[in-house]
């Protein structure tokens, strides 16, 4: 009875408020938008029994995909948003692997000091940490006026409202998740192992290609991934640090829901990218299945 | 004894500059005199002044306090159960759908679990407002205490359960007098994520919440969307204070029982 | 002085404390206990030993209450206890890693069973004294267990689940997590409070050498099957199978074919060799297959061919100095090989056997025991 309960509570509440929701999302996408209250059409009528479940039913169609797959916006936002997170994922690998480095070669008393330093802005507001940067980047920002003070440039560069601004955003918001996976992977990392290799002949950078990086591939293999994921439905920085031109889908969610108030495509753009979410989160779910079976 | 290598000293530095290099200029741009935040105009706190005389912030944080005390508590208490149930209730119909719904809302992109939530309110006919909000931060926040918390329940010994059954306790005397105790510093890092969760959110109490509710990062992100102000940048520089100041009050505060507890044990070795 | 042995088990009058009646377990397919029947008497201290995967630790969780029986009673006290719930069990466990709470002290450790019985203030503190002071930890009581030796925890873990005053007292591999100098000092200081409190203990352990030192009687167990219950001695001198007889101690085990001769039987084994001459009750039939086990401190090695029974010529091909005796592995004719030992009494100079050396191995007719196939 007591187990019952247990499970009961947490199982209920994750049904009622996730996957219910959720089961939602994807019915109104299968629905067209009409001018009423709630603004899409069919609506269920459970009143008619069976017949109207049947009505309901053969109301239902993939129209917003089809139209979702016609509209060159679409296709344009969901090829940004992933090109976006590749080349911001790779960035992040780039910044945050020697940090990672340094962390885990640094002297033993001196890694929890540097571990808490990498995970404080962590726990400080995210919408803080993207509006940080917009006094850095606008083209009166401190960047700027720096470049200009040492001679480095004549005019100010337009970074604001562009990639470039979306993509250090994300990596300088996303740095925590990459260093803390490649930390754990260097930290666990056997020093003698590159005494050997570099006994057997290895120079100090041979040494590190075919020992340290394998090594700590599983560690680069889930910081891209924890980049990566969300980087995808990112809404809060392209909307913040990007322009009217870069298009990213949870942007384009966002204002097809509150600008167009088009509640079945908003949910089918929903729906497509959480299908696009599946592969990267499956191969992830694998990589880590895989590497506990080879600890444990 | 291991020294930092200069390679290693030019990573850290610059990466830690990078990390950190913004929120400086922030917190120093929130005391800046002139409302143009690249002109240095001299110090001042009016900024300050400002933000605690404007109404609708005061309100804003309240709400969102609020909000974030009383999702991050029921989310501990959910996410404990949950975590109990992942750990230790072995198998029951529909576990692999269970798991399943602990762990997608971790990877679920905010927009989506925020749109299918409002969808699910209006559904229902729900009023939207604080309510509304505490649900939605409940759901996604238990999730990330349950993944906390069972992770704290996979290595704990199971046989200390076992011990205070066969000393007479009953199932839920055990999980009071033993279990609890020993995992609560995982319960209450749970409740504290769950807390800083809320406090951030911006995207999914967007979607749920209402006209009588604005939280903080509602307020906040309408405000930065036109642009940068003094206003904010003090409201942020006294947001990472509070943070910095309980990180690392904690982090020294776990560091002495580590030290303590290391201690101790050595002596009991040697006392051998 | 006419003390009596304390031996319930050969009494047919005494009923046992405990009472296994066809016990099997199962998990999923796999079948941990085979229709296991067994007592344990009052008193007894009583030792289940056998390989890891054998179904002890199986038998002991199914007594404590945290595995349930599939099929058969078990009984305390002529209750049957299969649906009761361990917290309202008359036992008490010792865990293996001890599940010390390390969020109490030792006293509040020791204290705790004897608080959930709602006794008064003054009892429970005056309990807690008295296993304090039985297991010597009067010192340690106000320290958490991360402040105390491995040994000194085994202790509070002992008293903790002793303070209750069970019927039973069962002990999973207790000194398994002890060094080998300070478990043998904690195997006499575990008989001792035995004999103290009267407790009946049942104990797991996979150590031989540890079933044999403490218990009153042993189990051995294989595969979920009892394969013999005896005191230490018998299971030692007169093992009932090849498996006892191999698994406790070392052992020469040599097959062949039995044919009675006299009170015992006389054992081909070997082309070329002489047969055994071996004393047993079992009545085997001319040619029957047997084993003939055989341990090695009852095997002498001679230079001379001595006057035994049994002897045969070989070959030194191996000894292992032990210090306190020695063992010689000698090869007998057609290869087949057999170990002897010899107690070092002398000092080093006059040893005479040594590598290569042509020697005789023999034995008494009553030496080893014949065992049926």
């Amino acid at each position: 009875m007591r187990r019952f309960v247990l499970i009961a509570v947490p199982y209920l509440w994750l049904l009622a408020l996730f996957l219910v929701p959720f089961l939602i999302v994807l019915k109104i996408s299968l629905s067209d938008v009409a001018l009423a209250r709630p603004p899409y059409m069919p609506q269920l009528d459970l009143t008619q029994g069976l017949d109207g479940l049947l009505t309901f039913f053969s109301d239902l169609d993939f129209e917003n995909f089809v139209f979702l797959s016609t509209d060159s916006l679409y296709w344009q936002a969901y090829l940004s948003s992933l090109q976006i997170a590749v080349v911001s994922t790779l960035l992040t690998l780039c910044v945050g692997y020697p940090i990672a480095y340094g962390m885990a070669r640094a002297p033993r008393e001196w890694r929890p000091t540097l571990l808490m330093l990498v995970i404080l802005p962590f726990w400080t507001s995210f919408l803080i940490r993207v509006y940080s940067w917009m006094g850095i980047l606008s083209t009166e920002g401190v960047l700027n006026q720096v470049l200009l003070f040492l001679g480095v440039i004549d005019t100010p560069l337009q970074i604001m409202n562009t990639k470039t601004a979306v993509y250090i955003g994300i990596v300088y918001t996303y740095l925590p998740f990459m260093i803390l996976p490649i930390y754990s992977a260097l930290e666990k990392l056997d020093e003698s192992l590159l005494e050997a290799a570099e006994d057997l002949g290895c120079s100090r950078m041979e040494a590190f290609w075919l020992i340290t990086w394998p090594l700590s591939r599983n560690g680069i293999i889930a910081g891209c991934f924890l980049v990566f994921i969300p980087a995808i439905g990112e809404f809060v920085i392209p909307s913040l640090l990007g322009g009217s031109d870069t298009l990213m889908i949870g942007k384009v969610l966002w204002e097809e829901f509150f600008s167009n108030r088009d509640w079945p495509v908003a949910s089918a753009v929903a729906v497509i990218l959480l299908l696009i979410l599946i592969i990267p989160i499956v191969l992830f779910q694998r990589n880590e299945q895989k590497q506990r079976e080879a600890e444990g | 004894m291991r020294r930092f290598s200069w390679f290693n000293t030019t990573s850290l530095t610059l990466g830690f500059a990078f990390l950190y290099l913004p929120m400086i200029l922030l917190v120093v741009y929130s005391f800046n005199e002139s409302r143009l935040v690249t002109v240095w105009a001299g110090f001042s706190t009016k900024w300050y002044g400002e933000l605690l005389r404007d109404q609708a912030f005061l309100d804003a944080a309240w709400v969102t306090v609020k909000v974030a005390v009383f999702s991050s508590t029921l989310a501990t208490v959910l996410g404990t159960m949950a975590a109990y149930v992942l750990v230790r209730a072995g198998r029951f119909s529909g576990r692999t759908l269970f798991s399943g719904m602990i762990y997608a809302p971790l990877v679920m992109p905010e927009v989506i679990t925020g749109l299918s939530l409002l969808l699910l309110f209006i559904g229902l006919n729900i009023d939207r407002g604080v309510f509304t909000i505490v649900l939605a931060h409940t759901t996604f926040a238990m999730c990330y205490v349950s993944v906390v918390v069972s992770s704290r329940l996979t290595s704990f010994d199971r046989s200390l359960e076992e011990a205070a059954l066969d000393l007479g306790c009953s199932a839920f005397e055990a999980f009071r007098l033993v279990t609890l105790p020993i995992i609560a510093p995982a319960v209450i890092s749970g409740w504290l994520l769950a807390f800083t969760l809320s406090l951030d959110d911006l995207v999914i109490a967007s979607f749920t919440t209402g006209p009588s509710a604005t939280t903080l990062p509602i307020k906040i992100f309408s405000a930065v969307r036109l642009g940068v102000s003094p206003q904010i940048n003090a409201l942020s520089t006294l947001m990472i204070a509070v943070v910095t100041v309980g990180v690392v009050a904690a982090s020294i505060i776990t560091k002495r029982a580590a030290v303590s507890q290391a201690r101790d044990e050595q002596a009991a070795i040697r006392a051998e | 002085m006419a003390q009596t042995v304390f031996a319930p088990w050969t009494d047919p009058d005494q009923k046992p404390i405990i009472e296994f009646r066809n016990v099997t377990k199962t998990f999923g397919e796999f079948t941990a206990i085979h229709d296991l029947s067994l007592n344990i008497y009052e008193r007894e201290f009583f030792a289940l030993l056998g390989p890891s995967g054998c179904g002890k630790t199986t038998m002991m969780r199914m007594l404590a209450g945290f595995e349930t029986i599939s099929s058969g009673h078990i009984f305390l006290s002529g209750q049957d206890i299969g649906a009761i719930p361990p917290n309202k069990r008359p036992v008490n466990m010792m865990f293996q890693s001890y599940a010390l709470f390390p969020h109490l002290s030792v006293w509040e450790n020791i204290a705790f069973g004897l608080k959930r019985e709602s006794r008064d203030r003054d009892q429970i503190a005056a309990r807690v004294e008295e296993m304090l002071r039985l297991t010597r930890l009067t010192k340690f009581a106000k320290r958490k267990p991360h402040q105390i030796s491995g040994g000194q925890r085994q202790r509070v873990a002992l008293a903790r689940s002793l303070a209750k005053a069970p019927k039973l007292l069962l002990l999973d591999e207790p000194l398994g997590a002890l060094d080998r100098k300070l478990r043998e000092e904690t195997q006499f200081e575990l008989m001792d409070i035995q004999e103290k409190t009267g407790t009946t203990f049942v104990i797991v352990t996979h150590d031989q050498e540890e079933a044999m030192t403490v218990a009153s009687r042993i189990a051995v167990m294989d595969e979920g099957h009892l394969v013999q219950v005896a005191t230490p001695a018998e299971i030692y001198e007169a093992p009932n199978s090849v498996y006892v007889a191999d698994f406790i101690g070392d052992v020469n085990i040599l097959q062949g074919r039995a044919t009675p001769q006299g009170d015992g039987v006389s054992i081909d084994w070997a082309e070329g060799q002489p047969p055994i001459r071996a004393a047993t009750d079992t009545t085997f039939s001319p040619g029957q297959a047997c084993h003939f086990a055989v341990r090695p401190e009852k095997v002498t090695i001679d230079v001379e061919r001595p006057d035994r029974p049994n002897t045969f010529r070989g070959k030194v091909i191996d000894i292992a100095y032990l210090g306190n005796i020695s063992t010689y592995h000698v090869e007998l004719a057609g290869g087949h090989r057999m170990k002897a030992q010899m107690v070092n009494a002398r000092r080093l100079a006059n040893r005479q056997i040594t590598w290569e050396d042509e020697v005789w191995v023999g034995f008494t007719d009553t030496a080893g025991v014949v065992l049926e196939e």
